[in-house]
């Protein structure tokens, strides 16, 4: 299948401002990120806080305005695009947000929020929208009585479902889910997972899933991204990435991970050991106490990732690493 | 939501008191034609300055007129004046509040150094001033208590624009395709009322007192209508031998004035938001 969405060494910086003067300082949440995304296929997109993850896609949904870059989406420049077609780009590309308690109206009925759409984008009469509104919250697992009620009456996972259900409401052939499930129980996690997979499954949407949960990516995403203060240092196939890491910030990620495993020795760490192809094992522990990330607004020199890498050598601290292809995969690391 | 916010104004005794004096004023501006036993404008010279009796319960003025029927009106005048010079301030500062903290920017800038301009006139001199040109009526004393009077509301709502504007409902609301007017009124206004409400409250208060000043100097609601301001004038002329003339609309503005000053306070501490996150 061919690409749905192009993401083009996108930036965004947002101006620190000091005092009544011009802006002093630049944070670069987004520093030149590219990234693909087929058809019916789901990406996910990792990192710690901070590291620009959200602001990627409140760019992609163009909530924010590009400091530089572009973003096609089936070929179209969203970035410069009038606004009819953004209004058609609406459509087709929907974000589910972290916090369910934030992104419901709280003065508006579930079913003022669910319809909203629909007369916006003129899509179905009013008598009409009733019914298809019932069908909707079926899907996402909720009856049709909630329409009269307000959003404090629902718990987190209902109220999810009901932010997924306004993401479907047009029909969209991107969703793009931030954060989705970190506000939620674990069983209630679970559920909305299996949710989105149906959905992914019965409409064949395309999914860039933003997350910190690396069990969870590892188990939803055909591709990988791996971002580190506003770049992607990694990106891989699911399958290569969770194997065998090739920038030592991934190595980082994936051994801090938790992960429950029975009967097999005392290694906590699981894929990085199990064929990790690095020389030795890494010992993060010494490196807990410098660990903290840097921040956006002064990057380190050279590789970004350098203060807090066990692998650094002369040249990490002076020359910024290029995102290689190595081997049918991309990895930002002097290493390779 | 307002069933919490009525449970907490509740608890506050002194509010639900001031509830109860601005109803009851309410009641009685609206029931003026009704309940007041004389023509306010009825001329009396047989009967002037007379003290309190059954006949006259607050006595008569200078001309004779029945002192009672004469607040009573006034009630509806000053209230009216309050009521309509707060709507146009809330209207003007609601405009004016949500397009600079939903725009931003360059326009944020100027909005806000004009808001801060108006806020650097003597309020009350102003009006004078503009009274001075403009024939005083009470029309013209609405329209310019509302002109002077936008400002903090338009703060405000500003304020609440700035925060509100960033949360996940309006990035939702965007993100399906809303316009900018959608999501001004329909999304972000709705939630960013509660602090006009307080601001409307204490409003109320000062334009009574703007009016009842204006008129006490002559320049405000022209007799013969009457005003608690315009009454209290002619108690100043006639202090050492009426002293009624002075102690009754006196009272009337500052219970009036005290009682949204309560509800006012009452109403700020029910809907603050600190104490709204633990109940949702």
């Amino acid at each position: 299948m061919g690409s749905l969405l192009i993401v083009d060494s996108i930036k965004k910086y947002f101006p620190i401002k000091g005092g009544f003067r011009k802006p002093l300082k630049l944070l670069k949440a987004v520093d030149g990120v590219s990234f693909e995304v087929k058809g019916n296929s789901v990406l996910s997109i990792v990192g710690e806080s901070g590291c620009g993850k959200s602001t990627v896609a409140k760019l992609i949904l163009r909530l924010l305005p590009l400091t530089e870059g572009r973003i096609f989406f089936k070929g179209m420049d969203i970035s410069s695009a009038a606004s009819e077609d953004i209004k058609k780009f609406r459509r087709s590309v929907q974000i589910v947000f972290q916090d369910p308690f934030a992104s419901l109206n709280p003065r508006m009925k579930i079913m003022d929020i669910l319809a909203e759409p629909f007369k916006i984008h003129n899509l179905l009469p009013n008598k009409e929208i009733k019914d298809r509104l019932s069908g909707l919250l079926k899907r996402v697992g909720l009856s049709a009585d909630v329409l009269k009620r307000y959003p404090h009456e629902f718990s987190g996972g209902q109220r999810q479902r009901i932010c997924i259900a306004r993401a479907l409401t047009v029909s969209p052939e991107l969703i793009v889910a931030d954060e989705l499930l970190s506000a939620l129980d674990v069983s209630i996690q679970a559920q909305i997972l299996n949710l989105l997979l149906d959905i992914k499954k019965e409409s064949a949407i395309s999914i860039v899933f933003i997350s910190h949960d690396l069990n969870v990516v590892h188990y939803l995403s055909d591709e990988v991204a791996v971002m580190y203060l506003g770049r992607i240092v990694e990106m891989a196939k699911t399958e290569d990435l969770f194997q065998s890491p090739k920038h030592p910030y991934t190595e980082l990620l994936l051994s801090s991970a938790p992960k429950i495993k029975v009967k097999e020795d005392k290694k906590i760490r699981s894929w990085g050991d199990k064929k990790s192809s690095t020389s030795q094992p890494l010992n993060f522990s010494t490196f807990r106490l410098i660990s903290d990330v840097p921040s956006p607004i002064d990057i380190p020199t050279g590789c970004p990732f350098h203060p807090r890498c066990p692998k650094r050598f002369d040249i990490c601290d002076k020359v910024v690493p290029e995102l290689k292809d190595i081997g049918g995969r991309l990895a930002s690391c002097h290493l390779h | 939501m307002f069933k919490i916010i009525w449970h907490r104004f509740k608890k506050n005794p002194l509010s639900v008191l001031g509830l109860i004096i601005i109803v009851f004023f309410a009641m009685i501006a609206i029931l003026a034609s009704v309940i007041s036993p004389y023509e306010p404008t009825q001329i009396n010279v047989y009967n002037v300055l007379s003290p309190p009796s059954s006949e006259h319960l607050f006595g008569t003025d200078e001309l004779g007129r029945d002192v009672l029927s004469r607040m009573i009106w006034g009630a509806r005048i000053s209230l009216m004046v309050g009521f309509i010079a707060v709507g146009i301030a809330i209207t003007i500062g609601i405009i004016v509040g949500s397009i600079s903290g939903y725009y931003g920017g360059k326009i944020d800038a100027v909005l806000m150094r004009f808001v801060d301009m108006m806020l650097a006139f003597p309020t009350f001199f102003l009006i004078l001033a503009v009274i001075a040109i403009v024939e005083p009526s009470i029309s013209t004393i609405m329209i310019v208590i509302g002109l002077t009077g936008w400002m903090d509301v338009a703060r405000l709502v500003r304020a609440e624009f700035l925060t509100l504007k960033e949360r996940d409902f309006v990035m939702a609301a965007k993100a399906i395709g809303a316009s900018n007017l959608r999501v001004m009124f329909r999304h972000i206004m709705p939630n960013a009322l509660s602090p006009v409400f307080v601001a409307a409250t204490f409003g109320i208060a000062g334009a009574i007192l703007v009016e009842s000043g204006l008129s006490f100097l002559g320049l405000g609601v022209q007799p013969p209508d009457p005003s608690w301001g315009n009454i209290l004038t002619s108690g100043k002329d006639n202090i050492i031998v009426a002293w009624w003339l002075s102690l009754f609309p006196g009272l009337a503005i500052l219970i009036t004035v005290l009682s949204y000053n309560l509800v006012g306070e009452g109403l700020r501490d029910a809907i603050d938001p600190r104490l709204w996150t633990s109940e949702k």
